[in-house]
């Protein structure tokens, strides 16, 4: 970190090698029907910089780079490719220019070899031996290893992207387009790969770089440009601004902080969890290994790990979408819940919330009111004898709407017309609108809004102060840092001893979720504490 | 020693046109897309095929006529089903649907007549072999054809750059056209592929199974042949043992209603099914990880422009 941290020498903006620059778009707007995703957007890429494209969900980071990427049209405004005015029919015109793209959503195909996917994003004028060793020369020189012959489904997250990387970098691009790159790393996965972006920019490749994470991007980016609900809002140097002012721009106001109340005090264990061991369900899955914690009414435990960890099957082992063998495995509110079905869990008051907001956590068709009684059912009193009280899920809508500010085009709409924070605001409220003795979330504000995110963790912070457990997933470490009392690690199915919030240094929770484990003396006594 | 090559040689000409329409759904399939509509594009087929050797006096040309109707057929489905993004199974279904009311309608007239079917191969000496001689070089020409035509989709799909992608179209088509490949364009070309053979297969059997067209003449050998590709699990390896076994089947079917075995001859129809299900579930067992079907099999794929 230190080696790379002395090369970082801030250049001052407007001093580039060269005159001109690599790409620069000019009033670049692209329009679908009404709403403009991007509205005259100007940006200058030089060659040897990394340059940051910031902005919340919906500003429209990614019809930008699509646009740059050949992917889609604009509807006016021009690309300049190193002065040159370019139209591109499509992505393999951008990558025979020179510009690579690392997806967010990684662009792989699970059922073939590593070889082949490299192979697909090539123009397939070389043979497939030849490309093979060169790919096993690329790989190597970068320090990205890979097996050529194994395939994707295989492997780890973190080997997943290496392959999208190796295989921009074998087209030796001039400018590098990375959607979200470290949004699935660890945090030494993550220092690898800023390693490789250096030397990429010494190399005198220009990056793009689109990133959630503030402080990461003060500390790679030379330059960043920020938009806001489609628009430019400034372009600027992140080493001379605080994350604070970077967020403002983002959102165009303040971000409340969230703030827990001082002095929660811990009451009885409200979810035990002992010895939960859980065959996968699917080919795809991961096996639980021995889980056992112990979570008291008025804290927040959370969980860190790597997606793909068995954080899904730890969610649906406590919400009974799979049973446990054992019944005394789970346990919420003193009584064995393991054998339990999700709705005898939720009558124990206990309250759910996956990950997946569209298909999981709501029925995306139906409206709020059909999607407030779908969990509520149970034990809020609105079905009598069977048959539904309309007027108590529309209150029940209204109530949620009203306490966590959720915007809306009218009052019941269909769930999927709800943008990802508002709807994430909506579930979340509606489960602790119910006042639940134990909440399970999973990533609660994965995708979601600055704003919609400050709300929702405030929300989980004043559901434990009255007494609930609250039990966090995330893969986000400094949404737990911010809210979590204790921190667990999830790797390969396993937890980790939960290390109090104020011992969990990113370095610790990093190896964890890289499978290492602390000093045994350091885990026992974080284990104690 | 007659009645085991005369067994052979009714197996090889059942499992043909199993063979043929198989090894185009399994292209069609491996893009990513399902066309249900076998049945239909075969039967659609017979009639065209026979119609066209009825008219020129040469089985050749009928049986392009076939190729050439089961790709139209095909081209309606892949309207529909890829242009218009309407649901492949429902799709499929119709095309079958039609395909039959279809092949009514154009055979209509030639109900009755007959035509004089594929020659067979005859290389002095190498044919008269006892047992193997015709089996191997006695056969007609949609056999050999069948053949190659497997050999050379498992080429294509396994080493060649046309063939990847193809099989990239099938596993994400959101991940191929992000790489800019034309996803649509490419499945148009798989169905249409799919509905040629399964033209040819249906054509084969007025040409050469029996020398005269009868209405709905397929008999389910569509259906079958569907089955047969998720029995091969994509593979087309897998789907030449396949066709042959299935149509060992229903030679087996027939024979065994001869010789007054007490199995009743639904459930040796219903045999083909069977081993598809049963191979599937211990599929699913063997395998750790990874799909066998192709991921993105049957899901409707719009890009965004």
């Amino acid at each position: 970190m230190q080696a790379h941290q002395r090369m970082l020498d801030p250049t001052p903006n407007g001093q580039h090698s060269g005159d001109s620059p690599l790409l620069r778009t000019i009033g670049l707007t692209k329009r679908y029907g009404d709403f403009l995703a991007n509205d005259a957007i100007d940006i200058d890429i030089w060659p040897s910089e990394i340059h940051a494209l910031l902005g919340e969900n919906g500003a429209g980071k990614s019809t930008l780079v699509k646009a740059i990427y050949g992917l889609i049209q604009p509807s006016a405004g021009e690309i300049r490719w190193q002065g040159q005015r370019i139209v591109l029919s499509g992505p393999s015109e951008a990558r025979c220019l020179g510009i690579g793209m690392v997806f967010q959503h990684f662009s792989l195909f699970d059922n073939l070899t590593v070889a082949e996917n490299v192979a697909l994003g090539l123009d397939g004028k070389e043979s497939f031996k030849d490309m093979s060793a060169r790919l096993e020369q690329v790989s190597k020189t970068y320090g990205l290893p890979l097996d050529p012959r194994r395939e994707v489904w295989q492997l780890s997250v973190g080997e997943r992207q290496r392959i999208e990387i190796v295989r921009a970098l074998m087209q030796d691009p001039k400018f590098l387009i990375l959607d979200e790159p470290t949004a699935v790393l660890t945090p030494q996965e993550a220092d690898q790969l800023f390693i490789v972006l250096e030397r990429l920019k010494a190399e005198g490749r220009a990056i793009l770089y689109i990133s959630h994470k503030l402080e990461e991007v003060k500390r790679l980016c030379d330059t960043a440009t920020i938009l806001r609900g489609g628009r430019k809002v400034e372009t600027c140097n992140p080493r001379r601004e605080t994350a604070a002012s970077l967020a403002r721009m983002m959102v165009g106001g303040e971000i409340k902080e969230v703030k827990a109340a001082s002095g929660r005090k811990t009451t009885v264990p409200r979810l035990v969890v002992d010895d939960l061991s859980l065959a996968p369900a699917d080919a795809h899955g991961v096996r639980l290994e021995h889980i056992s914690f112990e979570l008291k009414g008025g804290e927040i435990l959370g969980i860190a790990g790597v997606a793909g960890n068995g954080q899904d099957e730890l969610f649906a082992a406590l919400s009974g979408e799979r049973l446990a063998k054992d019944p005394g495995t789970v346990v919420i509110e003193g009584i064995a819940a393991g054998h339990l079905s999700i709705t005898q869990r939720r009558r124990l008051g206990a309250a759910f919330v996956p990950e997946e907001r569209l298909g999981h956590g709501t029925a995306p068709r139906m409206k709020l009111s059909e999607n407030a009684l779908l969990t509520g059912h149970a034990a809020s009193g609105m079905v009598r004898r069977g048959f539904i009280d309309t007027a108590a899920t529309l209150k029940a809508v209204d109530r949620a709407t009203e306490t966590f500010d959720v915007r809306k085009a009218k009052r019941d709409p269909e769930a999927a017309s709800l943008s990802g924070g508002n709807l994430q605001k909506f579930i979340v409220g509606r489960e602790i609108l119910r006042s639940p003795a134990v909440l399970v979330v999973n990533q609660p504000t994965w995708g979601v809004d600055a704003g919609a995110a400050a709300v929702i963790r405030q929300a989980l912070l004043d559901l434990a102060t009255a007494g609930a457990a609250v039990l966090v997933t995330s893969q986000d470490l400094d949404e737990l840092a911010e809210i979590a009392d204790r921190i667990a690690v999830m790797f390969h199915g396993r937890l980790s001893a939960p290390l109090a919030a104020s011992e969990a240094s990113r370095e610790k929770l990093g190896l964890l979720m890289g499978g290492s484990s602390l000093e045994p003396k350091e885990a026992a006594h974080a284990a104690g504490a | 020693m007659e009645l085991v090559e005369a067994i052979i040689l009714a197996v090889l000409a059942a499992s043909t046109p199993l063979l043929i329409a198989a090894t185009g759904e399994l292209v069609t399939e491996r893009s990513g897309v399902l066309n249900l509509g076998v049945e239909g594009m075969m039967i659609v087929g017979a009639a065209c095929g026979f119609a066209g050797a009825w008219l020129t006096g040469s089985v050749f040309i009928g049986a392009l006529f076939g190729v050439v109707a089961g790709a139209l057929m095909s081209l309606v489905f892949a309207l529909m089903a890829l242009g218009l993004a309407v649901n492949q199974v429902a799709t499929g279904l119709a095309l079958t649907i039609l395909g039959v009311g279809l092949s009514g309608l154009i055979g209509a007239g030639f109900v009755g007549e007959r035509i004089t079917p594929a020659m067979h191969l005859y290389i002095p000496v190498l044919t008269d072999i006892p047992l193997i001689g015709r089996v191997l070089f006695g056969e007609d020409g949609f056999v050999y054809f069948s053949v190659a035509l497997i050999a050379g989709v498992w080429w294509f799909l396994y080493r060649t750059r046309a063939g990847l992608i193809l099989r990239a179209c099938g596993d994400n088509h959101v991940s191929a056209h992000a790489l800019g490949y034309p996803v649509l364009r490419i499945r148009t070309f798989a169905v249409m592929f799919g509905g040629a053979c399964a033209g040819l297969a249906g054509a084969y059997l007025p040409l050469a199974y029996t020398p005269f067209f009868i209405p709905g003449m397929t008999a389910g050998r569509g259906w079958i042949a569907l089955a047969l590709v998720v029995f091969s699990s994509w593979r087309p390896g897998r789907l030449v043992v396949g066709a042959y076994l299935f149509g060992a089947v229903t030679i087996l079917q027939l024979h065994a209603q001869g010789w007054g075995v007490g199995i009743p001859s639904q459930f040796m129809s219903a045999l083909p099914y069977l081993a598809t299900v049963i191979v599937l579930v211990l599929l699913s067992r063997a395998r750790s990880g990874g799909s066998t079907a192709p991921a993105a099999l049957g899901t409707v794929f719009v890009p965004d422009r």
